[in-house]
């Protein structure tokens, strides 16, 4: 954001925008260039962490049985992970997992839609940093409820040897194998970290374009006019994957602890 | 941003690559929020969600508990009404059952009564009649004697009383009228 004021204020827009634009100079110390402690982006890291926790804290300071606003807006939401994620993937079973699910889910969210909240505008998950420890928190976590459900090898039993015929199997386990406990960290991960940074790199491409045409010839107004209300257009389908990738990586974390936990293959 | 690493010569970043710096900071404060999250507030929530359904089952069973003591004293006067409509209906049927009783005794003794009389009457107006037959009897025979004594001149009494003449022919006359 510092890095686009400057080169706005500057009147000059760096045009196409880079990966450099996603890496941001340091605040603590300031401006420093390869410095990561405290930067933009762990920043909104700790404000995401420090809302969540003031909010669910205030509004269930003191939880009453007919709720307030404020609660029911805190109930509807931690209502809604644990009944339409939880219970419904994992059934009963999954109310326990409900806190994690809804921490996970608020966190992402909120980390999501500092893209496009004015002022912030990136999201961290734009790094892939974030989604990765979610990720193997969530590879961890299912990983571990397996284990502990089944026993270790009646687990990977389960998990590796699907109920095919014999000869195909040495084709199948090397597949299970590999989706199963190599793809799926992965996978998580980068769905959550692309779609942020193609999202922000989107939002710039527009954005940063409008000017780019605007300098290099005044007749190109009408055009950037029409790029930048491309970008608001833009925010409104950024709005729908923040939601729709919160809400997918949650999912995918309780479908993995359904899995480990089902009997079956 | 471009510029200014283009100035500053820095090396370009891999976005695939996380930096460990981030990492760290991530776990932390994810893991802060974790801590404080699951520990204090979604299993309060989860208590609370108990503590409505419990009051919801609570208020739903005292209400069921009050439906059937409802029902089990509406059976109860049902019941109670029933068995007194039956014993009324009994008791009608008794007194209905005496009544008739009672009737066809005053019925009996009356009818017995009234027999009693009848006999009593029809007794006495035998002998009232047997009396006046045998007075009769008497004063024909002699009335008829004396006649019959002036017809023929002399005293017959004796020879009448003698032969039962009389009473043979009040017999016989007697025989005839009851013929």
């Amino acid at each position: 954001m510092f890095g686009q004021a400057n080169v706005l204020a500057a009147g000059q827009a760096a045009f196409p925008p880079t990966v450099e634009d996603f890496y941001l100079p340091s605040i603590l110390p300031w401006g420093a260039h390869e410095s990561y402690w405290f930067t933009k982006i762990t920043a909104m890291v700790w404000i995401a962490v420090g809302v969540l926790i003031i909010f669910f804290l205030a509004s269930y300071r003191n939880p009453q049985l007919v709720p307030t606003k404020k609660q029911w807006f805190a109930e509807s939401i931690y209502g809604f992970v644990r009944n339409n994620i939880a219970v419904d993937m994992i059934g009963h079973a999954g109310v326990r997992f409900a806190p994690y699910f809804t921490t996970l889910f608020c966190f992402v969210l909120l980390t999501n839609a500092f893209a496009i909240i004015p002022f912030f505008q990136i999201s961290p998950n734009s790094h892939i940093a974030f989604p990765a420890i979610l990720a193997i928190i969530s590879y961890v976590l299912f990983n571990y409820i397996g284990i502990r459900q089944h026993g270790f090898v009646k687990y990977f039993k389960n998990s590796l040897i699907p109920p095919a015929p014999w000869y195909i199997l040495p084709l199948l386990i090397p597949i299970e194998l590999f989706s199963t406990f190599i793809v799926r960290p992965f996978s998580l991960a980068v769905r959550l970290f692309a779609n942020m940074f193609a999202g922000h790199m989107l939002l710039l491409v527009f954005t940063l374009g409008g000017f780019a045409m605007l300098s290099a010839n005044a007749w190109l107004a009408p055009v950037s006019v029409l790029s930048w209300v491309m970008t608001i257009a833009l925010t409104f389908l950024e709005f729908l994957v923040i939601v729709l990738q919160a809400y997918v990586f949650t999912v995918l974390t309780a479908s993995y602890v359904q899995g480990a936990l089902a009997e079956e293959h | 941003m471009y510029f200014l690493a283009a100035e500053g010569g820095e090396s370009t970043h891999n976005p695939i690559i996380p930096l460990w710096q981030e990492v760290v900071v991530g776990t932390v404060a994810f893991a802060v929020l974790c801590f404080v999250l699951m520990k204090f507030v979604f299993p309060r929530m989860e208590q609370t969600f108990q503590a409505r359904v419990d009051a919801i089952e609570g208020g739903i069973k005292r209400a069921e508990a009050a439906q059937a003591e409802a029902n089990q004293l509406l059976e109860q006067y049902r019941a109670q009404l029933a068995e007194a409509r039956t014993d009324a209906a009994k008791i009608r049927d008794d007194a209905r059952a005496d009544a008739e009783g009672i009737r066809q005794d005053v019925l009996a003794k009356a009818r017995e009564e009234s027999d009693r009389i009848i006999q009593a009457g029809k007794d006495q107006l035998a002998a009232e009649r047997a009396t006046i037959v045998r007075e009769l009897r008497s004063e024909v025979g002699a009335i008829a004697v004396d006649l019959a004594s002036k017809i023929v001149g002399e005293s017959l009494a004796d020879e009448a009383r003698r032969k039962g003449t009389v009473d043979r022919f009040l017999s016989g006359l007697e025989s005839t009228g009851a013929r």
